[in-house]
């Protein structure tokens, strides 16, 4: 590694977060052309698109779900650390100074729901589907709770994309997640906690 | 000797996997309130988002399409048949149409999928000034929508296209019926789910009785009714 750098992702976290990217992306894409009147206009294909849509969605969750399988003890480890929130954590959520671990609490939050949408996404597209077949799998409600998760993962998308690319203080996160690496200095300034390995 | 003060950290906590649990818990339990919580945000926040990004679906419509081309209406070239058990096979142009008795109403939209529009603002002619003209026979007991989206049919039989708010609409909250709403006309029956307000229409056809329609051969019930049908109600 180059000097004056450290670790902050391994490979196998790299490639969760990757696989969770490149599927929401496409789900975001074909969900919208689903959703928005004018794009439905424009493509027109309302049959394909839904089938593209779907399909991408199981294999996505499917995909996740085998990085998480190969990750085994490792990921676990990466949970372990995003489930505990000590008292830094706490005064930093309230807007006070205070260090980080390798994760901040900001990073922990935007993780667990993302995990967590990632469960909904699932359970109410696959009710979406099957809804369509089957009575017993349809509830007025599922088509909101698949558009509500929609706009708050848009919401935490747009902040999370705005902090890695644009926000100087905190865009050489990105390094981290695409080389692995993030440079001492920048570690200690914002997650002095973390003692890197 | 000076001892410096012990100042006592509480443990970490696991809240990430409460959250993780709340989030999913309270996301599932939404299937049973989401759609009534949904309604009140949307009556508050449409007209606002509607203005701000007019390319949200803030009315709530989603447009629902079969086939790979929607329809393109030619005012030219359009015209709407009358047939089946009748005295007088008819067509009617757009213009025709349009000098029929004119009647609006304002009616609540239902999708069997669980999205509503309300008060929707609809523009048209009841079905039987168009009936009428064309001196149905008494052996036709059902009506066949044909729409220009093919094979998009679907039946209503006559005492159900008589309820006093069925109507062919060729306007939508005071403009003329939009292409993805189904220019040039559409059957509006509020008390049925969407899929029986047929869009896009070209042909109405009197016969014997009411079979199923596209959605009805993919396990759609035939009496669409909102509220006491396809797995909805008692």
């Amino acid at each position: 590694m180059k000097t004056g750098y450290v670790r902050r992702f391994s490979p196998i976290e790299r490639l969760l977060h990757w696989v969770n990217a490149a599927g929401f992306f496409f789900l975001l894409a074909t969900g919208l052309i689903l959703y928005l009147p004018r794009l439905s206009m424009l493509v027109s294909r309302r049959q394909l698109i839904q089938s593209l849509h779907f399909w991408a969605g199981v294999g996505w969750l499917g995909a996740l779900a085998l990085v998480v399988v190969l990750g085994g003890r490792r990921l676990l480890a990466t949970a372990r650390e995003l489930d505990s929130f000590d008292g830094d954590d706490l005064r930093w959520l309230r807007g006070r100074k205070a260090p980080q671990g390798r994760f901040n609490a900001g990073q922990k939050i935007n993780a667990v729901l993302t995990a967590a949408f990632a469960v909904l996404f699932g359970v109410s597209g696959l009710l979406l589907w099957f809804g369509e077949q089957d009575t017993r799998y349809r509830f007025a409600s599922t088509v909101v709770l698949h558009d509500g998760l929609m706009y708050v993962s848009l919401a935490l998308l747009v902040g999370h994309l705005y902090l890695a690319l644009i926000h100087p203080a905190t865009r050489h996160a990105l390094r981290g997640m695409t080389l692995g690496s993030v440079s001492s200095e920048w570690a200690a300034r914002h997650h002095a906690k973390w003692k890197p390995e | 000797m000076d001892t410096p003060p012990v100042t006592h950290e509480p443990q970490p906590r696991r809240y990430g996997r409460r959250l993780f649990l709340a989030t999913v818990l309270g996301g599932v339990s939404s299937l049973y309130w989401g759609k009534a919580a949904w309604d009140q945000v949307t009556g508050v926040i449409s007209p606002v988002a509607s203005a701000v990004a007019p390319i949200l679906p803030a009315g709530g419509w989603r447009i629902y399409t079969i086939s790979g081309d929607m329809p393109v209406f030619d005012p030219a070239t359009w015209r709407l048949r009358i047939g089946g058990l009748v005295q007088q096979p008819i067509s009617l142009s757009y213009d025709e149409l349009r000098s029929l008795p004119h009647v609006e109403q304002v009616s609540t939209f239902h999708c069997v999928t669980g999205w509503t529009v309300q008060n929707v603002h609809w523009g048209g002619v009841r079905m039987h000034d168009v009936l009428a003209r064309a001196r149905p026979l008494a052996s036709g007991h059902a009506l066949r929508f044909v729409s220009m989206e093919v094979p998009y049919v679907d039946y209503l039989t006559l005492q159900q296209a008589s309820l006093h708010d069925v109507m062919l609409a060729y306007e939508m909250d005071g403009k003329p019926l939009a292409r993805e709403h189904g220019a040039p006309v559409r059957l509006i029956i509020p008390e049925m789910y969407g899929y029986k307000n047929v869009k896009w229409l070209q042909g109405i056809d009197l016969v014997p009785q009411a079979v199923n329609g596209y959605w009805e051969d993919l396990g759609y019930d035939r009496n669409a009714w909102v509220g006491r049908s396809n797995g909805y109600g008692a």
